[in-house]
């Protein structure tokens, strides 16, 4: 869905918003330009901004899934309770931790240092490197979450090599969850920074490089000053995909904590879950549902800002 | 997803990022049509795939049911999920008519709750019609008794819980087979014998945290909390939930003693959701642990036909009442609960839902599933039964606990109070809150639960 409207707006199709003055007097004029697309305008309205709507209103009650008999409207108390709730700060800071170590160093950093080696090496490794990595992409979330706790948890496969190699055991799950999970999602999501990444290299013309070798500069300054500044609108694009990827992960830590013990690896998605689903208040779980999206698109405004600076 | 070089437009971002957000928020659920001869039964399925006492119970019924009744058919809707998201599940169900089975399991602890929500229907036209309604007890009649003087479920069966323990590891241990503990500390001195004697032991399990949800609250600390004085979590006379009490942060401080002291299970096992399968068919049947605190329903996952057969166990299990905090009168606590049939108020087809209601309350097939479910009977010619009388080693001792036995309050914030208490429990449990800490923060959230109808003790 979002491919699409990338390419709306970069080509300018007709039929969209922000057109010439004289090509919408075109459309004007022919109104069945709008038939091919009604049907698919109407379900989206139907089944995406429908629900959409009916979340943001019922944000506003204090609806719960049982103990009540009517719902009413309760105007902002869901959002004062949720900045005066420690449990919430605590979820709000775990989200940003969890997104600044999977998303932003490790799937992103990860990511680019994989596709950088992949360019360089022979067809083969590229071909099974690629192949492994994407296969951790392509399973589906639960499964990976189970994989990763059989992983993580204490009598799990780290721990068993971790024993083997005489180094002292960690209950990985229990002491630190957030650290695991982060780890559980970079190995998750790497794959797609690395395809981003990998296009976007195989992009760099050969010539600059060469010319910049050639001039003397050494490999980390080819880095620095030939390739980052090259590839900058991909790392920008792929960083706001990322991030917001990793906002709303819930099946993963779901299946791997719970976001337990004692809400130490509960994030904003499985807090909301918790408070709406297990508190029964899905009134105070969607408020915090559109608390997330807030975080989502601070984040995207950032993303966006530094994006306009380089470009 | 293909990715393209683009200045994008900060609503388009946006958009994304409402779209990706959307995504955790909406889900949607598919239903099938109604069919008048048809009745859908919702009930919990155990999350070890070996454990089907109930299911095939229902399932036997079903056959029976559709053989009674030409041309009726009957879809079982088992609901394979820890406790806590079987609740949630069936809420969601009983939500649309679309979804909406004919005949659902409730929790005791929860029917208040459901009703208030307007999800079950009244069944006091069919019950006044209904010969066997005075076979049952005159407590069982009011276990799904609403605010509103009206029944909404019919129970089949109660359960008790006390103290189950090891003969074996007790012995190794020094301890008495007899074992008849006096007082909480009676209890934990046993415990910190078994963790010396037999340190490959878990001396002590006591339910804690969300992951087993009411199990926590009901096995674990009201066992404790209701042994510590009268009316300890909500008081009649006021009307009114107790905060600050004494009783409440002693029951925490026994909960923290048994996992800071390691008397209990290591704290990620005993959070994890499937902690309660786990201690009845591998923790018990396995010879792992020493003491349980838990249900009279043990029992079934072990005889023949259960989740994991165990012939030796009526040798091996010794059974003692759980003490009062320092052995006051009546010197146990019991705490009970059960479960019961009741009809969604969005059913379509209530009249045959009743039916099968009818036909699993028969004289024959009560007494069956007390039998095979290890129930505690309602009903005076099941309890009488001599069939139900022989069916278990231990239905003696359970049913004897019945004579001190405490509910839980029936109201429609229980289960919010419930998961309160979880949480409390789960911080004293990993040592992330002091007791003073997870009281304090308990009695924020009753005050907010019960908008303000606290009483302080």
């Amino acid at each position: 869905m979002s491919a699409t409207d990338l390419t709306a707006v970069g080509k300018e199709v007709p039929g969209r918003g922000g057109l010439p003055r004289d090509q919408r007097r075109v459309r004007r004029q022919n109104p069945w330009r709008w038939l091919p697309i009604a049907p698919a305008t109407v379900l989206l309205l139907l089944f995406l901004a429908g629900p959409i709507a009916y979340c943001a209103y019922i944000a506003f009650t204090d609806m719960q899934l049982t103990g009540q008999a009517e719902a009413s409207f309760v105007g902002f108390e869901n959002f004062t309770k949720a900045f005066g709730d420690e449990n919430f700060r605590n979820s709000v800071l775990l989200t940003l931790v969890f997104t600044l170590i999977s998303s932003i160093l490790g799937q992103n950093t990860l990511g680019l240092v994989l596709a950088s080696l992949m360019a360089r090496s022979t067809k083969a490794i590229r071909s099974i490197t690629g192949a492994v990595v994407i296969s951790a992409w392509v399973l589906p979330e639960i499964v990976a979450g189970f994989l990763l706790y059989t992983f993580f948890s204490k009598e799990g496969t780290l721990n068993e090599i971790l024993a083997w190699l005489h180094l002292p055991s960690q209950n990985w799950l229990f002491t630190l969850p957030i650290i695991a999970v982060s780890f559980a999602n970079v190995w998750r999501g790497t794959a797609f920074s690395m395809l981003v990444y990998s296009a976007a290299l195989s992009e760099i013309p050969k010539e600059v490089t060469e010319s910049a070798e050639v001039d003397g500069a050494g490999s980390w300054q080819r880095l620095w000053h030939i390739t980052l500044p090259m590839i900058r609108r991909s790392i920008g694009t792929n960083l706001m995909l990322n991030t917001l990827q990793t906002l709303s992960v819930f099946g993963l830590i779901w299946a791997m904590t719970r976001g337990g013990p004692g809400g130490r690896s509960e994030t904003l998605p499985i807090f909301m879950y918790d408070q709406a689903f297990n508190k029964s208040l899905i009134g105070y779980g969607t408020a915090v549902a559109l608390l997330l999206l807030v975080v989502g698109a601070l984040f995207s405004v950032v993303y966006l800002r530094l994006m306009r600076e380089e470009v | 997803m293909p990715v393209m070089h683009v200045r994008p437009a900060s609503p388009l971002v946006l958009s994304i990022a409402a779209v990706l957000a959307a995504g955790t928020l909406t889900a949607c659920g598919g239903g099938t049509g109604s069919d008048p001869d048809t009745i859908k039964i919702a009930f919990p399925k155990d999350t070890d795939n070996k454990v089907t006492v109930r299911d095939n119970y229902v399932k036997d019924m079903a056959k029976e049911f559709e053989k009674k009744n030409k041309g009726k058919k009957v879809k079982i809707i088992p609901i394979q999920a820890s406790a806590q998201d079987y609740v949630t599940k069936l809420q969601q169900m009983m939500r649309s008519p679309k979804t909406a089975p004919d005949l659902v399991y409730e929790d005791t602890f929860l029917i208040n709750s459901d009703i208030k929500s307007g999800y079950l229907r009244p069944l006091d036209d069919y019950i006044g019609k209904w010969d066997d309604w005075k076979q049952f007890d005159a407590t069982a009649k009011t276990a799904a008794k609403a605010q509103d003087g009206k029944i909404y479920g019919v129970p089949d069966g109660t359960d008790t819980r006390a103290l189950w323990f090891n003969k074996k590891i007790f012995k190794k241990a020094g301890l008495p087979e007899d074992w008849k503990p006096k007082t909480w500390d009676d209890v934990l001195e046993a415990a910190r014998t078994v963790k010396k004697k037999a340190p490959d032991k878990i001396p002590l399990n006591v339910f804690t945290g969300k992951g087993v949800g009411e199990a926590a609250a009901m096995q674990g600390f009201e066992m404790l909390l209701y042994g510590t004085g009268q009316d300890p979590l909500y008081d009649e006379k006021s009307k009114k939930w107790v905060k600050g009490s004494k009783g409440f942060k002693d029951s925490l401080n026994l909960v923290k003693t048994v996992y800071g002291e390691g008397l209990g299970p290591e704290v990620d096992q005993a959070l994890s959701p499937t902690m309660q399968t786990k201690v009845v068919t591998d923790l018990l049947p396995k010879e792992k642990l020493a003491i349980a605190l838990d249900g009279s329903w043990l029992g079934q996952q072990w005889i023949k036909t259960g989740g994991s057969p165990w012939p030796e166990w009526d040798e091996t299990m010794g059974m003692a009442p759980m003490p009062t905090q320092n052995g006051e009168a009546p010197g146990e606590v019991s705490m009970s609960g059960g479960w019961t049939w009741s009809i969604p108020q969005k059913s379509k087809n209530p009249e045959l839902a009743w039916k099968m209601i009818e036909h699993m309350q028969s004289q024959k097939n009560a007494v069956e599933w007390c039998v095979r479910g290890a129930q505690i009977a309602v009903r005076k010619d099941v309890a009488a039964d001599p069939k139900y009388l022989n069916s278990m080693p231990g239905i003696k001792f359970f049913t004897k606990r019945v004579e001190h036995t405490e509910y839980r309050p029936t109201l429609p914030v229980y289960p919010q109070v419930s998961t309160a208490i979880q949480e409390a429990m789960e911080g004293v449990t990993t040592g992330d809150s002091t007791v003073g800490e997870a009281a304090k923060s308990y009695d924020a959230q009753l005050e907010s639960i019960t908008d303000g109808a606290v009483v302080k003790k």
